[in-house]
């Protein structure tokens, strides 16, 4: 142990009364707690813990003190500093919290300003409906035939047992295309419905067959609120042993369920279409009223004109010369086939009154239909 | 067809209160189109009465002759007194039977009747018109009933004013159902009632002097019935019934011979002929036209027969055209008292050619083009003639010459197994009820396994099994049919041509361009409007015979005249700021097109057959374009936007060209419809490094812009997505690259080339000569100005360097950058700004 201070000069110790510490450590943390702002409180940090603070002097008189003396007094200064330093700590975080408070509300926009910078696009709801219905089968199993617009009239008629001299071969408002030497025998038409189609599947896959044929197809009509020379048609084909008309009206129900509701379901009217037999025309059941409307004239249906079920479409067993003329036995196979149009199913399914507003290609009708519909 | 209820149940007994709407689905259950159930009469209301005109007062002074008339309606007023009438008609006569409505009446309109003073006295009622009644068009004047009409009794009745009209719309194979007959037949299937078939009459055998017929095309015609009717009142008028009838059923009176005619053919299907015996020269023949022959038909139009058309002849030439239309030389006239009736069968074939030919459809072809009952021709014949002698006078009377000439006809016979309508249908339907069905129709049916069906003769469409199957599920009822599913097996799934078309569609409306499905009907001012050369390949089109419209009788070489006029509606619509895009084929003709043959249908056309057809078709490649207009950026509170410009179109094709994987190049190009100096090239390249372009995008001509009234500086891109993708294999499969965590190297160059070099060869020199360190190059700046020398661009690239093991030097870094700029300034001139 060594030998106490013989210099010990209490006069020059003043800083390290308690009284002194005491009451700078008071006056520094009046200090801080009088700062109103992190500028102020950085002032009183440096006023108060800086080199020059009375606490820091005070620390460095220590040293000077007896060795008995500096337990006690560093311990003073010690706690004391440790106040102050806590103190700032707080106050800065007080101080923080108040500022970043204020600057917030300060940056605060109004966030209901419109921003419409960047320009929205849309697909055609006929697109996008025809590609709907594509999936949906698409996920029963079946693929996607497509084939060309002008086409040849086998394809479009006779292979469809619409004969040349057949009635029905002048129902279809065809449109013809003109031969090189400007005569109208040119075997070539715009065609009037997806079914070639049909014809090339056969020709080309052997079945089981199980296709849906989307497509844009032309008749001679003119362009008015319910028609339009051009306009799209989705038609489904299947090819297997042992199809009933059962399976037919199964899919579809199926179909219809999946696009309109549950509980929605078709029905088959006996018809005529010559590859087709036999052949029905398809309704559904109106997925507005659900035949509510039927006989109640305080509750007339819009969709379905109170009538309970819409009409969209044709089907049918296929006709056995059909698969004739494609090779496929018919004795061993049978087929289903179905047609809907996609606009007349835009009509009825999206309330769109005017056909016109599909063709004419104004964006603000488009536009709502967005991706996918 | 037009099935006026009433008539209907003269061959089916319906229950009493059945209204048409009912009818009408009983019909519609089993296959008949009823479009509609007209209510006829529905808001007349009587009293409507048979009078009989007593006195004619005719009074002067005013604008037209009036009658002031006195009118016996017995006890309808209530009084007895004669009823005092105002009329504006003249063809009618003191005693003469009139149609009488009085006060409190109403007439179809609606229009009540009331008493009203006029031309100076008071009318109590009205006298009627047919068109006031409801009755058809004739206002000529007023109806003049038969004198037996009794005075005071109910005209509603009497006129069979009151009705409704079942309109069904035939399909081609149900010719039988153009007559009342034929719907009968159905109506009884359908309330399991018996049919009273007006066919069946007792005919006189054939004889040999009967009105000489000669066929000479058997073919042609297998069936000619003649008969002749003498001595008819020319005066005679059609009876009211029977009139009515006819006009119902939406034919209009016209005389009693040409009436009955019409009334047989919509009560049995049969269309008849009645010639004036008087203006006949010899036998009536059957043959094909010579060629030149011309034949003036009743239409009044003078027509020049094609050798194919099958004519009625006598001793002078064509007289008809057989199944369509009559002659004016041998019609009947105002003094024809003597006929000879025509009841034949022609072939559908022969006389759909000869309509289709002439564009002359009549109520006679349309029923032949879909099969007529051939041996209805005898009976209704027969009930032409019954009608006639009853109606025709005093002095008419049926001749007992009866002619027929008949070619023998092949008996449809169809095997069908018993349970071939239950394999159809999914419906377990016996034998018995397979059997009982086809007889209902009208079939014979013999067997028990395998069933031997004749089909009846009104039947012509019914030639194969499913024809009969048909027959049997829908009598049965398609409600009977089961909802089941088949088993489909697992599919693949859309192509990667469908994937990617949906891709495209999909990346361009996220880009922010709307869809738009235009028309592909085109006209040579369309090509005109685009500046294209007069040798331009897409002035070559596909040419329709019959378009919508003149101006537009071409299909479409490019998507943009579409688009370009979409865009038109759209701005003249207010619709400013417009991106849009199409996504469709176009129709590129081949250098020589050769007819389309028309192959058998009795089995698979070979390979080579249907190469044919597909010689015959032209190339149909699918686009898509794109045009722009206005801003692309909006301006808004947040400052200005930005116009679209040149590089949205180019972009345009990058969004396509990434959205099936290919890598595009960008040339400078000139090429109408675009601006010479702002028109690019979209390049693809092959495996094999040869290039193509695949279409172009940039700024439109300003004078295109002109001509087409749109606004300056509308971009434009088209894009041709079967070359775009002809490189990809199916499916387009991303690789994943090596991600490097090492840091990046960034070294800036500025570059001074001419004006004229393109940036993209720039570039292109870059990245080949900075190697495989280099990560990505990016144009950050174009310079032109005072401190590049005149001519020349400044372009600023940030080069970001990066090796996937380790970390960069400077010195690499630099080198490379160093290898990049000497290969640039070897191929483009370039020059390190500042060096």
């Amino acid at each position: 142990m060594s030998a106490p201070n013989k210099s010990y000069d209490p006069v020059e110790v003043e800083a390290l009364k308690p009284e002194e510490v005491e009451r700078a450590r008071d006056a520094a943390l009046a200090a801080v707690a009088a700062a109103s702002d992190l500028a102020e409180l950085q002032e009183a940090k440096v006023a108060h813990t800086g080199d020059r603070s009375p606490l820091a002097l005070a620390n460095r008189e220590i040293g000077a003190l007896p060795p008995q003396a500096k337990a006690e007094a560093g311990k003073r200064v010690g706690q004391a500093r440790g106040a102050v330093r806590q103190a700032l700590e707080r106050r800065q975080v007080e101080l923080e919290a108040e500022r970043d408070a204020r600057v917030l509300v300060e940056e605060a926009v109004d966030v209901t300003l419109p921003w419409d910078r960047a320009p929205r696009g849309a697909r055609h709801p006929l697109t996008t409906l025809s590609e709907r219905i594509e999936d949906l089968f698409v996920a029963m199993g079946y693929e996607v035939a497509e084939g060309p617009q002008v086409e040849a009239e086998w394809y479009n008629f006779d292979a469809l047992n619409i004969l040349p001299d057949h009635p029905a071969r002048t129902m279809q408002d065809t449109f013809f295309v003109r031969a090189e030497d400007g005569s109208a025998d040119s075997g070539v038409v715009l065609r009037t419905h997806t079914s070639p189609v049909q014809i090339r599947t056969m020709l080309t896959r052997t079945p089981p067959i199980y296709v849906i044929c989307p497509g844009r197809v032309y008749r001679t009509d003119e362009l008015d609120a319910t028609h339009t020379p051009v306009f799209g048609q989705i038609e489904g084909l299947a090819v297997d042993k042992g199809l009933t008309m059962g399976d037919l009206k199964g899919t579809l129900d199926h179909f219809v369920q999946a696009m309109f509701g549950e509980g929605i379901v078709t029905r088959l009217r006996p018809s005529y279409f010559p590859f087709t037999e036999p052949s029905a025309e398809l309704d559904l059941k109106c997925f507005v009223c659900r035949g509510a409307s039927v006989g109640d004239p305080e509750h007339p249906c819009r969709t379905c004109r109170s009538e309970g079920w819409i009409e969209w479409g044709g089907c049918g067993m296929v006709n056995p010369r059909v698969l004739i003329a494609c090779g496929i036995d018919p004795e061993v196979y049978s087929g289903f086939a179905f047609g809907v149009g996609l606009e007349r199913a835009l009509m009825f399914r999206h309330n769109v009154e005017d056909m016109r507003d599909m063709v004419e290609g104004d964006v603000r009708f488009t536009l709502p239909f967005g991706m996918e519909i | 067809m037009r099935v006026p209820l009433s008539w209907l149940r003269e061959y089916v007994d319906l229950p009493a209160g059945e209204s048409g709407r009912d009818v009408a689905d009983k019909l519609v259950a089993l296959g008949l189109e009823v479009e509609t159930v007209e209510q006829l009469g529905a808001d007349l209301k009587g009293p409507l009465v048979v009078g009989r005109v007593l006195e004619i007062e005719e009074l002067e002074g005013f604008k037209k002759p009036i009658r002031f008339c006195k009118v016996d309606v017995g006890d309808a007023n209530g009084t007895g007194e004669p009823q005092e009438i105002v009329c504006g008609a003249r063809n009618f006569e003191v005693d003469d039977k009139v149609v009488v409505i009085l006060p409190g009446g109403v007439l179809p309109g609606p229009f009540e009747i009331a008493e009203r003073k006029t031309y100076g006295r008071v009318s109590r009622g009205m006298i009627c018109s047919a068109r006031e009644l409801g009755m058809g068009d004739d206002h000529d004047g007023i109806i003049v009933l038969p004198i037996e009409a009794q005075v005071g009794a109910d005209a509603i009745e009497l006129l069979g004013l009151v009705d409704e009209v079942l309109d069904i719309a035939v399909t081609p194979d149900r010719g039988y159902c153009l007559s009342m007959r034929g719907v009968a037949r159905e109506a009884a299937i359908a309330y399991g009632q018996p049919l009273r078939d007006p066919a069946l009459l007792d005919v006189p055998d054939a004889n040999s002097y009967g009105y000489p017929i000669l066929v000479e095309d058997a073919a042609g015609c297998d069936r000619f019935v003649a008969r002749t009717v003498v001595g008819i009142d020319p005066e005679a008028p059609s009876p009211l019934w029977l009139q009515r009838r006819v006009q119902m059923a939406g034919m209009r009176p016209i005389s009693l011979v040409v009436d009955v005619t019409n009334y047989v053919m919509l009560e049995l299907g049969q269309p008849l002929h009645a010639y004036d015996r008087a203006r006949l020269q010899g036998p009536i023949v059957v043959r094909r036209a010579h060629e030149g022959e011309t034949l003036t038909t009743l239409d009044d139009v003078e027509r020049r027969l094609d050798r194919e058309d099958l004519l009625i002849c006598d001793n002078r030439g064509p007289i008809g055209l057989a199944g369509v239309m009559g002659g004016e030389s041998t019609e009947i006239g105002a003094e024809t008292a003597d006929i000879v009736i025509e009841a034949a069968h022609f072939d559908p074939v022969a006389i759909a050619r000869t309509a289709r030919r002439h564009k002359l459809g009549s109520e006679a072809s349309r029923r032949f083009e879909r099969g007529v009952d051939p041996e209805a021709a005898r009976a209704a014949a027969q009930r032409a003639v019954d009608l006639l002698a009853v109606l025709g006078g005093e002095r008419a009377q049926a001749e007992a010459g009866v002619t027929e000439v008949d070619a023998p006809r092949e008996a449809v016979r169809i095997v069908l197994a018993a349970d071939h309508a239950a394999k159809v249908a999914g419906v377990p339907y016996t034998r018995e009820t397979v059997a009982q069905r086809l007889q209902e129709v009208g079939c014979s049916v013999e067997g028990i396994d395998e069933l031997t069906v004749l089909p009846p003769t009104w039947r012509p469409d019914l030639t194969d099994p499913n024809d009969l199957a048909e027959e049997v599920i829908r009598l049965e009822g398609y409600e009977q049919v089961p909802s089941t599913l088949p088993q489909v097996p697992a599919g693949r799934g859309l192509t990667a041509d469908q994937r990617r078309r949906r891709r495209i569609g999909r990346a361009l409306a996220g880009a922010g361009f709307a869809e738009v499905l235009d028309y592909p009907f085109v006209g040579q001012s369309a090509f005109d409007d685009l500046g294209l050369a007069e040798d331009d390949a897409r002035r070559r089109t596909v040419v329709l015979v019959n378009p919508i419209s003149e101006e537009e009788p071409a299909l479409r070489t490019t998507l943009l005249p579409g688009l370009l006029g979409t865009l038109r509606r759209n701005l003249g619509r207010g619709n400013g700021d417009l991106a849009l895009f199409e996504s469709g084929v176009v129709f590129l003709p081949n250098a020589s097109t050769p007819r389309a043959p028309q192959l058998a249908v009795d089995r698979r056309p070979t390979d080579a057959e249907l190469a044919q057809l597909a010689a015959a078709l032209p190339n149909q490649p699918q686009r898509v374009a794109v045009v722009l207009a206005g801003e692309w950026e909006h301006s808004g509170w947040w400052g200005k936007g930005r116009p679209q410009l040149w590089a949205d179109a180019v972009e345009a094709a990058r969004v396509v060209a990434d959205a099936v994987g290919v890598e595009l190049t960008v040339r400078q190009d000139q090429y109408e419809p675009w601006h010479p100096g702002r028109c690019a090239a979209l390049v693809a390249t092959a495996p094999d490094g040869t290039e193509r372009v695949v279409g172009h995008a940039g700024e439109l001509h300003p004078r295109v812009l002109k001509t087409l009234h749109l606004p300056e500086r509308v971009a434009a891109m088209e894009l041709d997505l079967d070359l775009l993708t002809a490189d990809l294999d199916g499916e387009h499969l991303p690789q994943a690259g090596h991600i490097s965590s090492y840091p990046v190297a960034t070294q800036d160059v500025a570059l001074v080339v001419d004006a004229s070099v393109p940036a993209a060869s720039v570039e292109a020199a870059l990245v080949e000569g900075a190697g495989a360190l280099l990560e990505s190059v990016r144009l950050f700046d174009v310079y032109t100005g005072a401190q590049i020398a005149e001519g020349g661009k400044s372009l600023a690239y940030a080069l970001r360097f990066r090796a996937t093991d380790r970390t960069l030097t400077v010195e690499e870094a630099t080198a490379a950058r160093d290898a990049a700029v000497a290969l640039a300034t070897e191929r483009t001139g370039a020059v390190l700004r500042g060096a």
